[in-house]
């Protein structure tokens, strides 16, 4: 089972690192790029029995390690039976 | 009295603390491996500053996990004073034992530079020999020092008067051109609610001698001492 988990910053919070990709993309003339925002991207590999078995083991992980609450929020998928 | 320095696989300014603790104060040092299940005895701990784990997933994110932190949590449950410089406050906002956490600097650059804070309160174990207003040169050294909370946090903080430096102009002006990273606030440095357990962006311990530059931050550890020495606070008002 492959649960892939989406770490966002909130959308509260300024992205120091999202501005200056987007500045990046404006001096390479994409002037229709309003926004970036930056993220992080994980791939888990689960063994378990089912879909929300791995969904249990990959929520509790981004909350106690992947994504910091106070900052980020995140979003999980999964494939695999 | 004795302080434990808590070394992470990554700290690099353990020797700095060291240093500054035995050799420029006085006092008695020991370093604390991050695996280690005791804080040897210690009066008081730091945290010091550096890349604990390699700054991994995020500054502190891995460091909140070592065995030490066990301890380290006890020790500041049970009211014993504890400072996190640099790396040290990353690991301790990780840990939930100070409230927020850090963002890439403003400038996406690492700064390292020299900086002023002032003091905002005197009443906790690292500030109770400083004056109130009182203007530090330290330096700071970091890639992720921006501090952000929610703003009801922020004003919590402020209301329990726990922001306890921040960046100012050498004349104590709060301006955003002061504010190296782009904390909220001009926030440098914050104590926990009991007030024992502080963190701060800049590094005092490598500001303890003059022939470094600034002999600003010695206060700070001297504070520690002088505050267990008299097991008292000196009164902020």
């Amino acid at each position: 089972m492959r649960a892939r988990v989406f770490v966002t910053l909130k959308p509260s919070v300024f992205d120091p690192q999202g501005t200056t990709v987007a500045e990046a993309l404006h001096t390479l003339g994409y002037a229709t790029v309003k926004d970036v925002r930056q993220g992080k991207y994980f791939e888990l590999e689960i063994d378990a029995g089912t879909q929300d078995e791995a969904r249990r083991v990959a929520t509790e992980a981004a909350d106690k390690l992947l994504a910091n609450p106070v900052i980020e929020s995140y979003r999980i998928e999964i494939t695999g039976a | 009295m004795k302080f434990a320095v808590v070394v992470f696989p990554g700290s690099n300014c353990d020797h700095d603390a060291y240093h500054a603790v035995k050799h420029v104060l006085g006092q008695e040092a020991e370093f604390v491996w991050h695996k280690d299940a005791s804080l040897a005895g210690a009066d008081a701990v730091i945290l010091p500053g550096g890349f604990a784990h390699g700054d991994y997933l995020r500054t502190g994110a891995i460091a909140r996990f070592s065995p030490i932190m066990r301890e380290v949590r006890r020790f500041a449950d049970a009211g014993g004073p504890v400072l996190g410089i640099c790396n040290g406050f990353q690991v301790l906002l990780e840990a939930g034992l100070l409230p927020g956490a850090m963002l890439r600097n403003r400038s996406v650059k690492f700064q390292c530079e020299y900086v002023f804070l002032r003091v905002e309160q005197t009443d906790t174990p690292f500030t109770a020999g400083c004056r109130r207003g009182q203007i530090l040169k330290v330096p700071i050294a970091h890639g992720e020092g921006n501090y952000y909370a929610e703003p009801d946090v922020i004003e919590r903080l402020e209301r329990n008067r726990q922001v306890i430096f921040r960046y100012t102009t050498a004349t104590g002006a709060v301006t955003a051109d002061a504010n190296p990273n782009g904390s909220v606030r001009n926030i440098a440095g914050l104590c926990s609610d009991r007030r024992n357990v502080v963190g701060l962006m800049p590094h005092p311990e490598r500001a303890c001698e003059l022939s470094l530059g600034s002999s600003d931050g010695l206060v700070v550890l001297e504070s520690v001492v002088t505050f267990l020495s008299q097991g008292a606070v000196a009164a902020a008002r």
